[in-house]
Parts: structure tokens; C-alpha cells; sequence
């Protein structure tokens, strides 16, 4: 073997010289690049031209809502003459972790609700508490005592999501706390008997049929096929999807596929064979990427259609050019400009998903203590029977917590 | 009562004919045959990393589906380095020059998936034998680097790339190729990511063949996988070869790695070489492990039979199909199908 060292030697000039060569040519790709189609020369973020817009507003049955009128909306100023003292509002959610930009998003927007209020009630200044519970279900039940036990805490907003709302849900409610989540949308939270509980946007399921009756009804699509992941999440809403759809969906591509996965030849294959108007994908933006790529490489041009699982810049990124004119849902409204301009005045970044949400719910809130409310019991009555326009809809609850007419936007990618 | 039963009966022959789609495979038979084989021969280029090494040390390198991963950032890293930024759209930069930046991020790929085999193999692998440690320690090992690797893509490389790379979503996908039609073959359209992959992959497992079977080095490897203490008496430096075993395991994977991603572009994520380790590691078994041959078929075989199996039983059976696939090949070859190992077998 000792007359491997040359050949050795060779090997690594050879691989040298490939590396050398790379180095050349990123100098003639610099000019080269500016050919292509979307330009070389852009950062990340700025070269894809593609996002995801507001496209309608539609309620269960898919039909076009008219967007609660930003002028009529509840204002967290109040009247400026509100008197209270030791008053705050408790904040839980993921503020850590990798869930950590959700539970931000609904802290700011509801820090931006106190922020006005406080400015403009010098008599009445009332706090936001943090409770961060890294979204994790078992962190959440450690935190909920804390919270309870905080006497000046006399409303929650939270927590963020299903599965820590399932967890702490019992304890709140014994405590007779009041809890207005932004964002958790498990249809199963609201059948628990709790009336402490309001759920400040449509449910899974209520997204699932308007987006359903939205392809049916409005976009007129004859065939559509249903897909779904492997998680609660799409399962459910495929499941709504599919059902609200009826005869429309064909159950020959009613194709299942796991989350983690990356390749859908099987998947794409049966799509193919059905060639149908459109496509619908319960799951998230990790597959559905991959999925709408490979569907469009495999020359499948049917519409694309998910749901808030999918609504995530990323997924733009990652799909590319295949994501166009894609139809995503979510009971997430968009930031209305001055909104949208206060808030990046506040925190430097553009409001996310269910800041709108948090600030709605927090002005409610508000609206209780100007009232003069001081105990919990009396927040939650004042909320169970709050009737009023907030920036992204009408809040008006029914006796399980839930919107009385939840409203679902479309988006589409564009 | 009677009719309860019917009913039953009904439901139940239903159920059977939809979750038996004997039509849905006959339709598509050799659309899911190219995707199988495109599939297949990602599959067969990297088991031949987990075979050569379990040839040649009798170890199975469970950290070899890491060694794919990097060889995946790898390319991506050295595309980005040639000026390509992530986009939307796939460049056009004509056939010619599309091939050379392909080549030159496969090399990419394969420098830094080999040099992290190599380094693995150096730093995970050999304190252990030198210490004569037991292979129950070496399989604990592997699974721990396999472990280390993915949690240094997923957290240190953002913060060494000012977030460029890495971290907890796929990187945004550079398009060097737009899947397009080339021709039809039976009811199937072959595309040109289709054809450059099954292409290259042939290629490199006929020089990986050939450099085992037919050169020095690939005579070393053998004889030490045959008897290591005759080969080391013959003058074969086993260190070295077993050196070389990981670097070609390695440069085999980083080429996997480009044409993965020329099919499955978002797919570059710290954890995205997991699952398709596990099915190469059963795509060696399943073709005999220790044997290079075996994997290659191994590889083409899984791929293909998973996909008639999805047609057959439904999309969620992928990994169903591909396991009990090798449990019957295993129950009645218990060596794989082309059995013998690497040392046994003759070129």
C-alpha cells in the first residue's frame, strides 16, 4: 500500500482543483447570475416577489363577509376618565423556545392595547403579566398556579395553544379566571363545561368548512382531492374538508402522508390519475412545500388549497414558484394598516400572526376594568355578554365560548 | 339481524377493494416504476456507506444518514458560494452550464460529506478501537454521533453562518433544474431531474464497483474485510483502510445528497437525512449487507417496491411496505438476497 500515498495525492489535486474552479467561477456568476429569471443578485428575502395577500373574508358556509369596519372598532383609549389601581391583565404563552414567535406575537398586540389605554387613562394604569410556558402542555400546568395565585392578574389572555389550553383549562376555571385565548383552535376546548372560556377566533372546524364551501360554492371546483398528515391537526381538518365537500371529493386520491416526509411520488401519482380542479392539503408547511413542488414537477396543475398550518412565509420560500396562486386559510384576520403602523412603531417588527387577535381581546378586556370591574367573576360575566366590533371582526360569544359567527380569510399567495 | 350482517359484509368487501387498489398500480405502473428507480438509486448510493463499513469493521455506522445531511448542506453551501441566492424560480443557465455548477456542487457535497466521515470515523470511531472497546460500545457511539451531528447542524451552524445555514426550518431551496418533460415511456414522462439523477447514480456505483473490485486500494479494502489480521501480515495498512472505507462511504453520500435535493429541493433540514438513512440502511440489508452489489439492488429494490406498495395498500403504508418488504427477504435469506459479504465475494 505505500504507493497509495501518490495516487492519494492525486485524488486530492483532483478535488483541490474542483474547489479551485468553484472559486473561479463564482466571479463570472456574479454577472452571469443576472440572466436568470428572478436575479442572483437579491438577498433571500427579497427574491422571491411572491407572498401571501388577503384575499376575502368568509363565514362557516364560505359565503363573502364584509370586513367589520376598522372606524367602528373598539378603541383601547376609552373616554381618558377610567380610575383603577393594582389592575393587571396576566399574558400566557410561548415567550421561549421554538414556538417563542407566536407567544410574542400575542404579548405585543396586546401590549400595544395597554400601551394605549395607559396613555390615554392617566388615572387608571393597568399592567401586562408575562407567564411564559414554552407552549409545552406540562410547563403550562407548573405556570397556571402562579397566575391564580397572583391577585392583581383579574383576566388571562391565553394561553396560546390547544394542547396547554387542554392542560390548565380546569384550573382556571376553578379559580373563576378568566381566559380569552388568540389562537388556540382545538374544536374539543369549548366542550370541556368551562365558563371561564372564550375563544377569540373561529375554530379548526369552522375553517375547515368555509374553505370547503369556499371552493365549492364560489371557486366551483367539481373534483377536488383531499389530502392529510399524519397529526390531530390535519387530520380534523381534512376530515371537515372532506365532509363539507361531500360528492365533490374524490375518495380515489384521498391520499395520506406523514409529517417528516419529503417525497410524495405515491401521493402525486394518485392526484395525477384523478386530475382534479384542485387539491387539498391538511397539514403543515414542512410537507406541504414539498408536496405542491413535486405536484407542479409532475405536471399536476389543479389548484392548491390549506390551511393555517400552511399559512407561514416559509412556505412561500420553500415551495417557490409552485406556491403561486395558492388559497390558504386562517381565522387570523390581517393588520389593518394604522394598526399595522403602531405596532412597528412599538416593537420595530411587523405585526404577526394573532397580534390583531391579542389586541382585540385585550381592548375587551380593558373595556371591563374603564368599567370599574375589580373582581374576576365580574370580567367574565362583563365578557360572556360583550357584544362589539373589534379591528378584525364582531366579538360575541355563545354560552360555550365560542364566536357566535366565526369568520374564516382566505389568503392567497401572489 | 341477517341484514346487519350484509351490511357488514358490504362495508368490510368495500373497505378491502379500496385499501387493494390492484387497478391503481396496473394504471401507473411505469410512472411509479421511474419515480421508484430515481428513488431507488438515492437509496443504493447511500447504503453503499453503511455496507462498506460494515464490511470492513463490522460496525453499523448509524451516523452515516448525518453524513448524507452534511453532504446536503454541503452543496447547498457551495452553491451559495458560487453566487446563487435561494429563490423561487429555478435559474436558467443553459444545459452546458447548468452541468458544470451541478458537477461543482456535487464536489462540493462530496468534499464535505467525506471529510465529515473521515472525521467521524477519527475522532468517534478510532479511540474506541484502539481501547479494544466492544462493538455493543462502537453501535452506542454511532448513534450518539448520529445524534451530535444533526443538534450541531440544528443549533451551532445558524450561529457560525450568521443564520445562513442551518437551524430549525429547511433552507430555502437554490433551483439549478426545472423539472421538464423529456419523453413519454408507457404511461410515465421521464423528466430531466429524473434522468440526471438515475444517470449519475449508475455512474458512480459502476466506478464504486469497478474501485473495489478492480484497483489496489479496492483489493486492500477487501482483503481486510476478508481477514484483517492475514491482510495486515500482507502488508495492507488496515488504519488506512478503513480510512478510506469512510471517505468513500462519505464522497458516495455527498453526491446523494445534490441529487436528492435536485429532487426534493426544500428537504435540506438538519433531521432530513433520518428517515432516508434508515430505509439505505435496510436497502443494504435487504440486498445482503457487507456486499456492495447487494446494496445498489437493494437500493433500486426498495425504492420501486415501496411505491408499487403505496399504490397497492395506500400512501401511508410507504414504510410498512418497506420493512415487512425486508422481513420476508430476511426470513427466507437471512444474508439478503445477493448474500455473501464483501471479503467472500469475488470480482
Amino acid at each position: 500500500m505505500r504507493r497509495s500515498t501518490p495516487r492519494l495525492a492525486g485524488v486530492a489535486l483532483v478535488m483541490t482543483a474542483g474547489l479551485v474552479l468553484a472559486g473561479c467561477s463564482s466571479k463570472s456568476t456574479g454577472g452571469g447570475g443576472g440572466g436568470s429569471t428572478s436575479g442572483a443578485t437579491g438577498g433571500s428575502s427579497a427574491s422571491s416577489s411572491l407572498s401571501i395577500q388577503p384575499l376575502v373574508q368568509v363565514d362557516a358556509t364560505g359565503k363573502k363577509v364584509a370586513a367589520a369596519g376598522g372606524s367602528t372598532a373598539a378603541d383601547p383609549a376609552g373616554d381618558g376618565s377610567a380610575k383603577c389601581s393594582n389592575i393587571s391583565i396576566g399574558m400566557a404563552g410561548a415567550l421561549t423556545g421554538p414556538n417563542a414567535a407566536l407567544g410574542t406575537n400575542i404579548l405585543n398586540g396586546l401590549k400595544l392595547a395597554v400601551d394605549q389605554h395607559n396613555k390615554a387613562n392617566a388615572g387608571c394604569q393597568v399592567t401586562v403579566k408575562q407567564f411564559d410556558t414554552e407552549g409545552d402542555p406540562q410547563k403550562a400546568t407548573q405556570v397556571a398556579p402562579q397566575i391564580v395565585s397572583d391577585t392583581s392578574v383579574i383576566g388571562l389572555l391565553g394561553p396560546a395553544f390547544s394542547g396547554e389550553t387542554k392542560a390548565t383549562g380546569s384550573i382556571f376555571n376553578q379559580a373563576g379566571l378568566l381566559s380569552l385565548t388568540a389562537s388556540a383552535t382545538n374544536p374539543g376546548l369549548t366542550t370541556n363545561g368551562w365558563n371561564n372560556f372564550f375563544r377569540g377566533l373561529g375554530n379548526d372546524n369552522s375553517q375547515g368548512g368555509a374553505i370547503a364551501s369556499y371552493m365549492k360554492d364560489t371557486l366551483g371546483y367539481k373534483k377536488v382531492c383531499v389530502i392529510q398528515d399524519d397529526s390531530d391537526y390535519g387530520i380534523g381538518l381534512a376530515t371537515v374538508v372532506a365532509k363539507t365537500l361531500g360528492s365533490v371529493a374524490v375518495s380515489s386520491c384521498n391520499a395520506k402522508v406523514k409529517t417528516g416526509d419529503k417525497d410524495f411520488s405515491a401521493a402525486v401519482q394518485l392526484v395525477k390519475d384523478a386530475s382534479p380542479d384542485a387539491v387539498y392539503y391538511g397539514g403543515y408547511y414542512a410537507e406541504a412545500a414539498p408536496l405542491l413542488s413535486q405536484l407542479r414537477q409532475g405536471g399536476v396543475t389543479a389548484a392548491f388549497a390549506s390551511g393555517d398550518g400552511t399559512n407561514d412565509p416559509e412556505f412561500v420560500k420553500q415551495a417557490g414558484d409552485a406556491s403561486k396562486g395558492a388559497y390558504l386559510t386562517c381565522p387570523c384576520g390581517p393588520a389593518p394598516d394604522k394598526f399595522a403602523a403602531d405596532y412597528k412603531a412599538m416593537f420595530s417588527v411587523a405585526p404577526g400572526v394573532y397580534s390583531v387577535e391579542a389586541y382585540d381581546l385585550g381592548t375587551i378586556m380593558l373595556k371591563g376594568i374603564d368599567k370599574g370591574i375589580t373582581a374576576r367573576g365580574d370580567l367574565v360575566k362583563f365578557v360572556s355578554s360583550y357584544d362589539g366590533a373589534g379591528l378584525a371582526k364582531n366579538y360575541k360569544w355563545d354560552s360555550t365560548g365560542e364566536l357566535a359567527s366565526a369568520s374564516t380569510w382566505v389568503y392567497q399567495v401572489k | 339481524m341477517s341484514v346487519l350482517l350484509l351490511a357488514g359484509g358490504h362495508v368490510l368487501a368495500g373497505s378491502m377493494v379500496s385499501a387493494f387498489d390492484i387497478g391503481a398500480l396496473g394504471r401507473n405502473f411505469w410512472a411509479l416504476t421511474v419515480d421508484g428507480l430515481t428513488y431507488g438509486s438515492i437509496y443504493a448510493l447511500v447504503a453503499v456507506g453503511y455496507t462498506l463499513v460494515y464490511g470492513v469493521l463490522r460496525l453499523i455506522n448509524f451516523a452515516h444518514s448525518e453524513i448524507f445531511m452534511f453532504g446536503m448542506f454541503g452543496q447547498y453551501a457551495t452553491l451559495m458560494l458560487l453566487g446563487f441566492s435561494p429563490s423561487g424560480n429555478a435559474y436558467q443557465q443553459g444545459t452546458l452550464m447548468t452541468i458544470v455548477y451541478l458537477l461543482v456542487a456535487m464536489v462540493g457535497g462530496m468534499a464535505v460529506a467525506g471529510g465529515a466521515a473521515v472525521g467521524l470515523e477519527r475522532v468517534a470511531y478510532r479511540p474506541l478501537r484502539r481501547r479494544g472497546a466492544p462493538a455493543l460500545v462502537f453501535l452506542i457511539t454511532a448513534i450518539g454521533a448520529s445524534f451530535v451531528l444533526q443538534e450541531f447542524v440544528h443549533f451551532v451552524l445558524p450561529k457560525l453562518t450568521g443564520g445562513n445555514l442551518g437551524g430549525v426550518n429547511a433552507q430555502q431551496p437554490i433551483r439549478l433544474v426545472q423539472a421538464t418533460a423529456q419523453f413519454h415511456f408507457g404511461n410515465a414522462t421521464v423528466n430531466n431531474v429524473e434522468i440526471v439523477i438515475v444517470v449519475a447514480a449508475l455512474g458512480l456505483a459502476f466506478a464504486t464497483d469497478r474501485f473495489i473490485n478492480a484497483t489496489k486500494f479496492g483489493r486492500g479494502i477487501r482483503a481486510v474485510a476478508q481477514d484483517p489480521v492475514t491482510a495486515t501480515l500482507m502488508g495492507v495498512s488496515r488504519e488506512r483502510v478503513i480510512m478510506l472505507t469512510f471517505l468513500v462511504g462519505g464522497l458516495l453520500a455527498g453526491a446523494a445528497g445534490l441529487l436528492y435535493t435536485l429532487r426534493v429541493p426544500s428537504g435540506i433540514l438538519y433531521s432530513g437525512g433520518f428517515i432516508l438513512g434508515i430505509k439505505a440502511f435496510a436497502a443494504a440489508v435487504l440486498g445482503g449487507i457487507g456486499n456492495l452489489r447487494g446494496a445498489l439492488l437493494g437500493g433500486l429494490l426498495l425504492g420501486v417496491m415501496e411505491l408499487y406498495g403505496q399504490a397497492l395498500f395506500g400512501t401511508e403504508w410507504r414504510d410498512v411496505v418497506a420493512f415487512v418488504l425486508l422481513i420476508l427477504v430476511l426470513m427466507f435469506r437471512p444474508t439478503g438476497i445477493l448474500g455473501e459479504s464483501l471479503g467472500r465475494a469475488r470480482a
